[in-house]
């Protein structure tokens, strides 16, 4: 790209985007599409057209972010967390008062689901307190409690809700910003032997019976081939029957016949390798590890401990969407409704990824903005 | 082995915190997780290539078997043929519909919307229901077969929202004569629960599949059954067809071709009337047997689609048993039948047959006295006038002079507690009583007077209505004549000859005289030229004279009619049996005897009498039945008893009656039976007997009426 900028062929602002991870994203979006373009039997309504167009709304959308300045993130981090935080409460008191539970807040034809904003959230937050607190002070208590209250509060609104993927998904993202800002590694190695102490506790006591089950039917599928199980072995069959090659395009019959649940949605990779086959799962496997090396770049490249942490943060959580959805349908972990970034149909998700992708496309403008690295704080 | 990350933690204390310090250790912790990421990428990676790859062929066949659903289509069922190849039983193409219990979200509901659907009787919805409840998840309940096209359309629109209906194109049994072969031939249902256990063939819960339940039904299964064929669907998870794949004709089952003579069979069950009886015919040159009618019956059409409730009651409650098969379940004394029997033991015991007894209307025997029927006395008998005049004290007094055990051998020589080598599913064999037997039994002495009664067919000896029609076959014919019921089996006992020519003649011409001479039997003269038809009757006394005399008073304290016959007389070509239960003596039997055997030589000449008569009785069979059943139904509709769940219960039951009843009549078997009048001479009818068949014709000839005169 830069040679062809340096000749003048491509004017200056196109060729300094970064598109060894905005091509990498444009082919998978694409090719989510056409995988959902054969899900809605092979037609773009219901979704591949509204796929194609959130995708562009949220680009425009990352683009604006991408175009913010660095006083400017400062300015908002905080209050757009606690923006979130209060859209959550709502979305409690909603919920309390409508005599259900719900995750979403509707404001006219939008629906927002806070939960899902709260993900970049955390990361900013965290990667903010961790750039404002003195280094000396990393590895008392002082560095650790106000960041366990960032990621505390909103974990505990989502719970309440209760969505126990979006609360972990939150919980990762910010962990990850805590360990890479450099707090003491026995007492993430603590956290875990606790966290594995607890479990058995959190199973029987805290989990609801659907979570239970979906725990139970990932440890022996065998115990519900027919209910929580089917989806598992059903998305198994789909890609297992994919061989190298695939079905073809839009001749997946386990999609096709309703046998994979989901298969716009949760399981939009099942219903990809099954017509894709090997060739499609590695060719979207591939893309994901472009987009996310370029995000490790952004982070490594970083002027600062804020952009450093913020990009790595960013980068996670997009990487935790992936790794969740994929192991499960595979097989490897237990039903969650996880969404596939890029591919799967729904707006909340992408929204997600596409600010983490807005906020790492900021970062890379920082860094190329200001290439000598200063120590800022 | 020492990690650089892993040292912060450790060395904390001692260290001073700076910012290039924690840069660095951001850089080495996002190396870090940056590999685990990778890790689980390649993880991911390895992942899919192990499921698609080495799993391939599992996930593949799983994928098929999902997405392919393989239906059996049920075969269609050989056919059951009469002796021209005309079908007993047939199948008629259908729509017909069925629910799979399991796959029913609201059962209840569901029903009630089909049964609006498809405008059923509430009774009908209401026997659904109570298969419904008691059905095993897989096994299919039939709702309603024989749809028409409109309704069939009209419930296949709404399919979507009817999970587990299943409609069908296919075929039914379909029995043209109805309840005239219902209990020969039986009827199909759907598999049983223990049926499925006994056979585990997955064609057995197949929606519209039905095996025989009954009668020749249940016995040919193997062969009527054909292969099923078979028809690959693509489905959705929910169940819908996507399209056909590929279908596989299935086989009919072979037919079964048997010796009854379809018309015949029809005619004789429906000349019955309204009595409760049997026909039985035979073909005295191959022993096939050509007609074996039991009447009262059910309609084995209706039986298919499972035995409703109301039918069920009306038929439980019907003291003419429709339920059972009377030709091989009904037990009777014989009755004066037997005497050309014994007649052929006396010569054979070197009786001169012109040897005469004098009767006087009643022997002494012991210190009781046994009467003849005819009390005034036959004078000076011979064998040939104690067989024509049916005299029982000639055969009180020779049967005493050889004793029971050369009579008993005769009784089983000539068929009598015999069970024949037939394809039926159970058949009694019921009792010739002697010495030995009864010792045996019922631990008691043979005594002189049970000779005697067992003599004139009373006391222990039981014999089934095809029984003596093989009987009237041995003794016509001289030959051990052995029944067949299919063409595909080889006529059996032509070579074994049991009686001398003579003998025969000699019983021939008694057992004509009984009809065409100065017999008991005047009016069963065949109305056709040229063919003389020979006879025996016969009237059982079935409970102690001080209950009933036989004649009136309750219908089942009433003595049997039975009559025994063979046509033409000089060369016998039919012989067969009537049984009427309870009809009061012999002259309910042989009329229908005299009119069946006119159907076999004239049929038009019979079909005219037979419309006469059923004009009196309100339609043929099968109509009253029908009307009987609708009467019934909107009598009782409300409060029935529910038929047994399991057809084998009700077998179970109407076997278990048929013995008791046939039980019925040993209370009186060691009792003085006081023989009832035989005779119904030729030319005086009785008042109140249906007018016989062309009563000019018959009456022609003139015959000479005997001495004794309207008995």
């Amino acid at each position: 790209m830069s040679t062809l900028a340096a000749r003048g062929i491509v004017p200056e602002p196109i060729a300094r985007q970064p598109w060894e991870m905005l091509i990498p994203l444009l082919l998978l979006t694409g090719f989510g599409g056409l995988v959902l373009y054969s899900a809605g039997g092979g037609a773009m309504m219901p979704f591949a057209l509204p796929h194609f167009l959130r995708f562009a709304v949220f680009a425009v959308m990352a683009g604006v972010i991408a175009a913010l300045s660095r006083p400017t993130i400062d300015m908002l981090t905080y209050p757009a967390y606690l923006a979130v935080l209060l859209m959550l409460l709502a979305v409690e008191i909603v919920g309390a008062v409508g005599g259900g539970s719900q995750r979403w807040l509707e404001v006219g034809p939008i629906r927002i689901q806070p939960s899902e904003l709260m993900k970049p959230a955390v990361v900013l937050a965290v990667a903010r307190f961790y750039a404002m607190l003195p280094a000396g002070m990393i590895g008392t208590w002082r560095s650790v409690v106000p960041a366990g209250v960032l990621i505390a509060l909103p974990i505990g609104l989502v719970l309440m809700q209760p969505d126990l993927g979006t609360s972990v998904a939150i919980a990762f993202g910010g962990v990850v910003v805590m360990f890479l800002a450099g707090l003491p590694l026995w007492w993430f190695l603590l956290a875990g032997g606790a966290a594995v102490a607890a479990a058995p506790l959190l199973y029987f006591f805290a989990l609801h019976d659907y979570q239970r089950a979906r725990v139970t039917t990932f440890l022996d599928p065998e115990s519900d081939p027919l209910g929580a199980g089917y989806h598992i072995a059903q998305s198994k069959i789909a890609i297992g029957s994919g061989g190298i090659f695939g079905k073809g395009f839009n001749n997946g019959t386990q999609s096709h016949l309703d046998y994979l649940p989901e298969p716009h949605t949760d399981f939009v990779f099942a219903t990809m390798a099954e017509e894709w086959g090997l060739v499609g799962g590695l060719f979207v496997l591939a893309m994901y590890a472009l987009i996310l090396r370029w995000g490790w770049k952004v982070a490594g490249e970083a002027q600062d401990r804020f952009s450093a942490l913020l990009a790595a943060g960013a980068t996670a959580t997009i990487f935790f969407y992936i790794a969740i959805n994929l192991l499960m349908v595979m097989g490897m972990a237990p039903a969650k409704g996880i969404p596939l970034p890029w591919m799967s149909h729904g707006g909340s998700s992408m929204m997600t990824n596409m600010i983490c992708i807005g906020l790492l496309m900021m970062v890379n403008r920082w860094n190329r903005e200001a290439p000598r690295r200063g120590l800022v704080t | 082995m020492k990690i650089p990350f892993l040292s912060r933690g450790a060395e904390r204390p001692a260290r001073h915190v700076s910012a290039s310090i924690l840069r660095s250790s951001f850089e080495r912790r996002a190396v870090l997780i940056a590999g685990i990421q990778g890790g689980i990428g390649v993880l991911l990676a390895l992942r899919l290539g192990y499921l698609a790859v080495a799993e391939n062929e599992k996930y593949r066949l799983q994928s098929e078997s999902n997405r392919v659903n393989l239906t059996l289509i049920p075969p269609r069922r050989g056919w059951i043929l009469d002796r021209n190849g005309a079908p007993l039983a047939s199948n008629r193409a259908d729509f017909r519909v069925d629910v799979i219990p399991e796959r029913l979200s609201d059962p209840e509901g569901t029903i009630d919307q089909l049964g609006e659907l498809l405008a059923l009787a509430p009774t009908r919805i209401a026997d659904i229901k109570h298969k419904l409840a008691s059905a095993r998840g897989f096994q299919p309940v039939e709702v309603a077969s024989g749809l028409d096209y409109e309704k069939f359309a009209a419930l296949s629109v709404r399919l979507p929202d009817l999970p587990g209906v299943v409609p069908q194109r296919g075929f039914s049994r379909f029995y043209p004569t109805a309840s005239s072969v219902g209990h020969l031939i039986g009827y199909v249902g759907p598999a049983s629960a223990e049926e499925y256990e006994k056979d585990p063939n997955p064609l057995l819960y197949t929606p519209g599949f039905k095996i025989g339940k009954d009668g020749l039904e249940k016995q040919f299964e193997k062969q009527l059954r054909g292969i099923p064929g078979a028809r690959r669907v693509e489905v959705t998870a929910g169940g819908r067809i996507v399209r056909d794949l590929e279908t596989r004709e299935d086989v009919q089952g072979k037919a079964v071709r048997l010796t009854i003579d379809g018309p015949l069979q029809d005619y004789a069950a429906r000349r019955i009337g309204l009595e409760s009886g049997s026909v039985v015919v035979m073909d005295c040159n191959t022993g096939d047997l050509l007609c074996m009618a039991s009447m009262p019956s059910f309609d084995p059409n209706s039986f298919s689609d499972g035995i409703g409730g109301v039918e069920y009651a009306m038929l439980r409650e019907d003291e003419r048993v429709p339920l059972r098969n009377k030709v091989l379940k009904g037990l009777y004394p014989p009755g004066s039948t037997v005497k050309p029997m014994v007649s052929m033991a006396l010569m054979e015991a070197g009786i001169d047959p012109e040897e005469t007894v004098f009767c006087g209307g009643g022997l002494r025997v012991g210190n009781r006295v046994f009467g003849c029927w005819n009390r005034r006395g036959h004078g000076q008998v011979n064998m040939a006038k104690a067989i024509y005049q049916s005299c029982d004290v000639y055969f009180y007094a020779m049967a005493q002079r050889i004793g029971m055990d050369p009579i008993a051998a005769m009784a089983r020589r000539c068929g009598l507690g015999q069970e024949f080598p037939l394809p039926v599913i159970s058949q009694f064999y019921g009792t010739v009583p002697d010495p030995a037997w009864k010792l045996k039994k019922w631990g008691r002495e043979w005594q002189t007077f049970d000779t005697v009664n067992a003599t004139i067919g009373q006391g222990y000896m039981l014999a089934n209505p095809l029984q003596l029609a093989v009987m009237a076959a041995r003794l016509a014919t001289g030959h051990h004549v052995m029944p067949r019921l299919t063409l595909d089996t080889r006529p059996k006992g032509f070579d074994t000859i049991d009686f001398p020519a003579e003998q025969v003649a000699y019983v021939r011409k008694a057992m004509s005289d009984v009809v065409n001479g100065p017999g008991t039997a005047g009016r069963a003269r065949l109305p056709i030229e040229g063919v003389q038809m020979a006879g025996k009757t016969g009237t059982a006394q079935v409970v102690s004279l001080s209950i009933s005399n036989g004649k009136s008073g309750p219908w089942k304290y009433r003595d049997h009619g039975l009559f025994i016959f063979f046509a033409p007389y000089d060369n016998p070509r039919y012989a067969g049996a009537v049984v009427i239960e309870h009809g009061g003596g012999s002259g309910a039997a042989y009329p229908i005897a005299r009119d069946v055997m006119t159907f076999m030589f004239d049929p038009a000449k019979g079909l005219e009498a037979l419309r006469a008569l059923e004009q009196q009785w309100g339609g043929t069979a099968q109509q009253r039945l029908e009307a009987r059943y609708a009467a019934y139904a909107a009598a009782r509709g409300a409060t029935i008893i529910r038929p047994p769940r399991r057809e084998q219960e009700i077998f179970d039951r109407v076997e278990a009656e048929a013995r008791l009843a046939a039980a019925q009549s040993e209370a009186i078997a060691e009792q003085v039976i006081a023989p009832r009048p035989e005779a119904n001479p030729a030319a005086s009818p009785q008042p109140g007997e249906p007018a016989p068949v062309a009563e000019a014709t018959a009456a022609a000839p003139s015959p000479s009426p005997p001495a004794e005169g309207n008995r």
